[in-house]
């Protein structure tokens, strides 16, 4: 780590000069949760860290036109305390949550850990069955996209090298809505998901399921919207019949590795149960009648 | 000390709970740890250390590295000398100082992934870092085996080419990986097996566990140009690091002072050296002093372990229950170098129980791991985890309750041990009994739940040890102990001197010396400080009373025989001398007219420690979809002797207790097809946290308090990590339906088991 | 070099310092301000014995890189006591032997704090969940949770619950 320029730009625009300068050997630094652990483990080697919390919103939220703003630098624990976003998107701030431990939460944000582009990222399969949209400055202005075409590949975003992840936006709720997430880690606080699974719906008044978005991390190089698990529960009550086809259409989704966090026997059938588990969740919080918050597995 | 030599039980100070004397210092951030030390023109150091699992070093070239500014010295192996060899009394165990030298520095091969290869010193981390990049270590590698069973294998990969397996006769014709063969055994055990009423058997095994002390290795070491030399560090014996130290570099003992830091844990694996002598190699080539701290991954990749285990186990037993025999052979990895306490798991394996027919085969088995260390009860927890399962399955089998079972082969006083000994002061039984009525074992179920029951044993020893008792002038009291203190020693020395004294435990301190100033001590380990130190201190605080007795008497010139010592004061019962009682205070100061300063230093080697037994109950349930465990009640039993500071004991318990819990359920080594170990962090070396566990009931059982000791102290600090491996897979093998025999438990293994994988 | 100075207000008093971009706030504390209370057992944020409390947030030291600090309010172990006057954990810590070796102690300690700061009344899973991010060791966490609440309790001038 010798001699690391650590630089703190006030705008957007110096964030991406600073950048291009930088030549490849620039880190954009949000909450550094990820990073500082690269840089002190000899596997990220920046020249230049850019800290772009200086730069105005961007580590703040705000609401817009009934939905929300979260700036890509906001911290976990201001995502917390966020009441609005809170009742508004349950499963969105509970995933932001689990990611590491209160101190981590002090400083991780969700740019960073879509950024980062781990497949086991908590916040990310949450973002995508939210449909949160990810708002992204660059040299010739701001373009948009959906948080599930940002992440290619483990490590790896289709980003541009100039490009800055500036902030997330989550739709205005329709009424009898509910999103979940929920991961699978061995011990209760601290692991990595050895499997996550996020589901969001739309409830008609009786109770039925008009749209459902339903997203699995930790099985696959990106985390995935898995569209025929939202099929299955669109028209249905919830019933034994479309949960068990939720669970199909995830287990057939699921293309894991064996590694040291889990198996792809384990994993595969585990998503499935955490997808119809969030599902549920989701349809007592789009009810109103949801009691359980922050639960694990 | 002899036997009967119990003063009356209405002590003032033992058994109470006072504040610890070092405690302001550990809640304000005071306390030194090894890394807090700095000195003026002190260097960073840093070591290079193999990426591979096995392999010849062909060449070592730092001379880059020489010419980068700011190095100041470069060394490896070919700088350490450790002469002729010969083996350190460590603790618990003996260490081969050929080994840990090559463990500290490697030879003419690696042995592991994170052996240390050489070592820079230099004016900034910075410099140190590029420094190691630029020295070029060209390697041949080796195939590599890290397995226990496959390091057994004909054809497997050898390590050492002189490693001719020990207790075989006649010697082997070829190395093998297996160090040592160790046989112990007693009666005739095929005939019991052939009239057994049952017979269980199982193969058990166990994965490497690391004692997750949260601080890293440290060291600061100062080369003088006289030859004299200090050591700051932080270890669980400043003795230990000096003569280790001093033989590794071939120093005399006397030119070597080593200062103790606090220590932040260590459960044994701090009773080795790793940088010591790298450091100060490092500081005699530059004449500046080098500190050296490990990284986490450093402690993970190049410190101890604890072994692994493979086991197989067979029981013989009546149908009433009575176990008649035992057979079992435990396999434990020894890491890169020869050394498991394979042989004191066949030791303990079956101490809580009277079988009159044992039959143990023990290997110590080489492989391409990091060499073991002592950890807590070293080499019991596997051993118990299969005997334990075993005793379970047979409880299953005769429909007996598990803890009946175990009072019904309980070992009593009198029996012989396996290993030669004779059972004396045990409350085993006391302790099975204590939790057969305590409202955790009573309680229901709920369902979807289930308990597990599991003993442990562990010897505890004495040994070598010194303490002093300096009594200052305004009448309090010093105790300069010999050991680190690492969970609260330094309160219960103060207690028993207090104790001894007369005095309130405001008025006693105590201090942690450096090897300058105490006589010899051997570690802080085997649960052997408020044993052995306590009785040194004890001994010291008898003197000082009996020397202010003797002052006392000359004061009034009266027979010594008159003088009582009670509560801090002498009173003379001659009642032909009317005299005022003469306080410590009083005595303290006029000690100028008496004789000079009032102190006492005793040095012994303890003998008469007592054994302890443990009992532990866990209550957990299982996500069946998920095939994750919460355990929801646990409690610990054990037999303590008598506790010097309860709360202290009692967090000796539960501190055990989850470090078992933590083994049995996701702790675990790692290793990917390279021999690379794929964990080597907290994130994925998955300790307890405070959100996986519940309370820790205990119950701490003084039925028996050891007469050899003073104050009746037996060591308590290991016991508790040898029941809850298989307390825990107990409990969990209920809920599952059938026994699990491969730890540690995780969510993957169970629901695999449950049939649901 | 690529070090600057940095300002911050450490325990209420301003500081300056040197920090780069290679350099975590811990390293600048520790190695900078010779404020050691503050310990590493990880370097990753995986342990919490490096836990600080930064305008009111707590964090991993190690998890900040120092020139972040600039202008900030840092409170450490050091600072926990009020001229010698122990803080109310501390003081509970002690009675309740919550400490054997005491390396994750100040941690513990910082971490208790910031959640009493917001929530003077937790519950014991609360507490757990809060201080799931600061590993101990020695103690099992039984007293240690004991010690938290207890001193929420004298915070809040209560009964001891016992």
């Amino acid at each position: 780590m010798s001699g690391v320029e650590y630089i703190s730009p006030g705008t957007v625009a110096e964030a991406i000069s600073a950048l291009q300068a930088a030549g490849g050997n620039g880190r954009l630094l949000a909450g550094g949760t990820d990073l500082l652990v690269q840089m002190r483990g000899g596997r990220a080697k920046p020249k230049v860290v850019i800290d772009l919390k200086g730069i105005p919103g961007i580590a703040a939220i705000r609401e817009e036109a009934g939905g929300f703003i979260i700036g890509a630098a906001a911290s976990g624990a201001l995502i917390g305390e966020h009441e609005g976003l809170r009742k508004a998107w349950p499963g969105v701030v509970e995933a932001a949550n689990l990611i590491g431990s209160t101190q981590v939460q002090g400083r991780a944000s969700l740019g960073g850990n879509l950024c980062n582009a781990s497949p086991a990222a908590d916040s990310v399969p949450a973002l995508i069955a939210a449909g949160a949209i990810c708002v992204i400055a660059g040299p010739n202005g701001q373009r948009e996209a959906p948080v599930e075409t940002i992440q290619s590949g483990p490590g790896k975003t289709t980003l541009g090298k100039d490009e800055v992840l500036m902030a997330f936006k989550l739709p205005k709720r329709p009424a009898h809505s509910g999103d979940a997430y929920l991961r699978l880690i061995p011990r209760t606080e601290m692991d990595i998901a050895v499997v996550g699974a996020a589901v969001s719906v739309t409830l008609d008044a009786p109770g039925k399921c008009i749209s459902a978005r339903v997203s699995i991390g930790a099985v696959a190089p990106t985390a995935l919207l898995v569209e025929t698990a939202g099929s299955a529960l669109v028209g249905s009550s919830f019933d034994d019949v479309a949960l068990a086809n939720l669970e199909a259409a995830v287990a057939v989704a699921c293309k894991p590795i064996s590694d040291k966090r889990g198996t792809i026997e384990y994993r595969t059938k585990v998503a499935a149960v955490l997808a119809r588990r969030a599902a549920l969740i989701a349809r007592d919080r789009a009810q109103g009648s949801d009691r359980a918050q922050g639960a694990a597995s | 000390m002899s036997d009967g030599n119990q003063p009356p039980v209405d002590f003032k100070v033992v058994g109470q709970r006072p504040i610890r004397p070092d405690g302001v210092d550990k809640v304000t951030g005071r306390a030194q740890f090894g890394a807090d030390f700095h000195l003026p023109g002190m260097l960073t150091g840093r070591i290079k250390r193999s990426p591979h699992a096995h392999a010849r070093i062909v060449s070592i070239d730092a001379s880059a590295a020489e010419k980068l500014p700011g190095v100041k010295a470069i060394v490896t192996g070919v700088d350490l000398d450790v002469g002729a060899g010969g083996d350190i009394e460590a603790g618990e165990h003996a260490a081969a100082m050929k080994d840990v030298a090559a463990n500290v520095l490697a030879g003419d091969k690696v042995f592991y992934q994170g052996h240390a290869v050489a070592a820079v010193a230099a004016t900034s981390p910075e410099v140190a870092a590029e420094a190691l990049d630029l020295i070029v270590v060209t390697y041949e590698i080796l195939p590599h085996v890290i397995d226990v069973d496959e390091a057994m294998m004909p054809g497997a990969p050898v390590l050492h080419d002189d490693m001719y397996t020990k207790g075989v006769t006649p010697k082997p014709a070829k190395p093998s990986n297996v160090a040592q063969r160790h046989v112990m055994g007693r009666g005739d055990v095929k005939a019991a097996f052939a009239s057994a009423g049952v017979v269980i058997e199982g193969r058990y095994t166990t994965a490497a566990v690391h004692q997750g002390y949260i601080e890293p290795h440290a060291c600061v070491a100062s080369w003088g140009a006289d030859g004299q030399s200090t050591i700051w560090c932080s270890s669980q014996g400043q003795f230990l690091v000096r003569a280790m130290t001093a033989r590794i570099l071939n120093l005399p003992l006397s030119d070597l002072k080593v200062i103790p830091a606090e220590i932040g844990g260590g459960f044994g694996g701090k009773t080795t050296v790793y940088l010591e002598p790298v450091a100060l190699a490092l500081s005699r080539k530059c004449g500046r002093p080098v500190k050296l701290v490990m990284s986490r991954e450093e402690v993970f990749l190049a410190s101890g372990p604890t072994s692994g285990a493979s086991m197989d186990i067979k029981l013989a037993a009546t149908k009433d229950g009575k176990i008649t025999a035992a057979e079992m052979e435990l396999r434990y990895q020894a890491g890169a170098f020869a050394g498991s306490p394979v042989n004191l798991g066949c030791m303990t394996a079956f101490a809580c129980y009277d079988v009159e027919n044992l039959a143990l085969v023990g290997l110590d088995v080489v492989s391409n791991r990091p060499k073991v260390a002592a950890y807590r009860a070293p080499g019991a927890p596997m051993a118990a985890f299969a005997v334990e399962s075993a005793i379970d399955d047979l409880a299953r089998k005769l429909d007996m309750d598990p803890i009946d079972l175990r009072i019904l082969n309980a070992v009593k006083d009198g029996a012989k041990t396996v290993y030669g000994a004779t059972v004396r002061y045990s409350a085993f039984i006391e302790t099975l009994e204590a939790v057969k009525a305590h409202p955790h074992y009573k309680a229901k179920l709920k369902p979807g739940q289930a308990r597990g029951v599991a003993a442990g044993f562990w010897f505890n020893i004495g040994g070598e040890s010194s303490a002093a008792v300096h009594v200052d002038e305004d009448g309090g009291a010093t105790v300069v102990s010999s050991n680190p203190d690492i969970g609260g020693s330094r309160a219960s020395m103060a207690m028993m001197a207090a104790e001894t004294l007369g005095l309130p435990i405001e008025r006693v301190r105590c201090t942690i010396a450096d090897t300058t100033s105490i006589g010899f001590s051997g570690s802080t380990g085997g649960s052997r400080v408020t044993f052995a130190t306590g009785m040194a201190v004890v001994e010291a605080a008898q003197k000082v009373v009996a020397d202010l007795k003797r002052r006392a008497a000359q004061t009034w010139e009266c027979d010594i025989a008159h003088v009582e010592w009670r509560d801090g004061v002498a009173t003379c019962l001659d009642p032909s001398k009317n005299v005022k009682p003469l306080s410590m205070k009083v005595l303290a100061s006029k000690s100028a007219k008496t004789g000079g300063p009032i102190a006492a230093e005793v040095s012994l080697n303890a003998q008469g420690a007592a054994a302890g037994y443990g009992v532990h109950v866990c209550d957990l349930e299982i996500d069946a979809e998920t095939g994750r465990t919460t355990v929801v009640r646990y409690t610990a039993a054990q037999d303590v002797g008598r506790a010097i500071h309860p709360a202290y004991v009692e967090g000796q318990l539960q501190g055990g207790a989850a470090q078992g819990v933590g083994w049995a359920l996701n702790e675990e080594y790692v290793y990917n097809k390279q021999g690379l170990l794929d964990n080597a962090s907290f994130l994925d070396y998955r300790m307890p946290v405070a959100s996986d566990l519940p309370m820790i009931d205990t119950i701490l059982v003084e039925a028996k308090p050891n007469p050899r000791h003073p104050y009746g102290a037996k060591g308590v600090g290991e016991v508790p990590i040898v029941p809850p491996l298989a307390a825990v897979s107990n409990a969990v093998s209920a809920l599952v339906g059938k026994r699990m025999t491969a730890l540690p438990l995780s969510p993957v293994s169970v629901l695999a088991a449950m049939g649901k994988g | 070099m690529s070090r600057t100075v940095v300002n911050a207000i450490v325990n209420g008093e301003p500081v300056a310092f040197l920090g780069g971009g290679g350099q975590s706030l811990l390293d600048a504390l520790r190695d900078e301000l010779r404020l050691t209370g503050t310990k590493e057992g990880c370097g990753t944020g995986d342990c919490g014995a490096c836990s600080v409390i930064v305008d009111g947030r707590l964090v991993c030291a190690c998890l900040m890189l120092a020139p972040e600090a600039e202008g900030k309010r840092i409170e450490t172990i050091e600072g926990l006591a009020d001229n010698g006057h122990l803080h109310p954990l501390q003081h509970q810590f002690l009675e309740q032997a919550a400490l054997q070796c005491g390396f994750c102690t100040p941690g513990l300690l910082m971490a208790s704090k910031a959640l009493l700061d917001r929530n003077p009344d937790p519950t014991e899973t609360e507490v757990r969940y809060w201080l799931a991010g600061n590993i101990c060791r020695c103690t099992g966490y039984d007293k240690v949770v004991r010690a938290v609440m207890d001193a929420a309790a004298d915070l809040r001038q209560e009964e001891k619950p016992r």
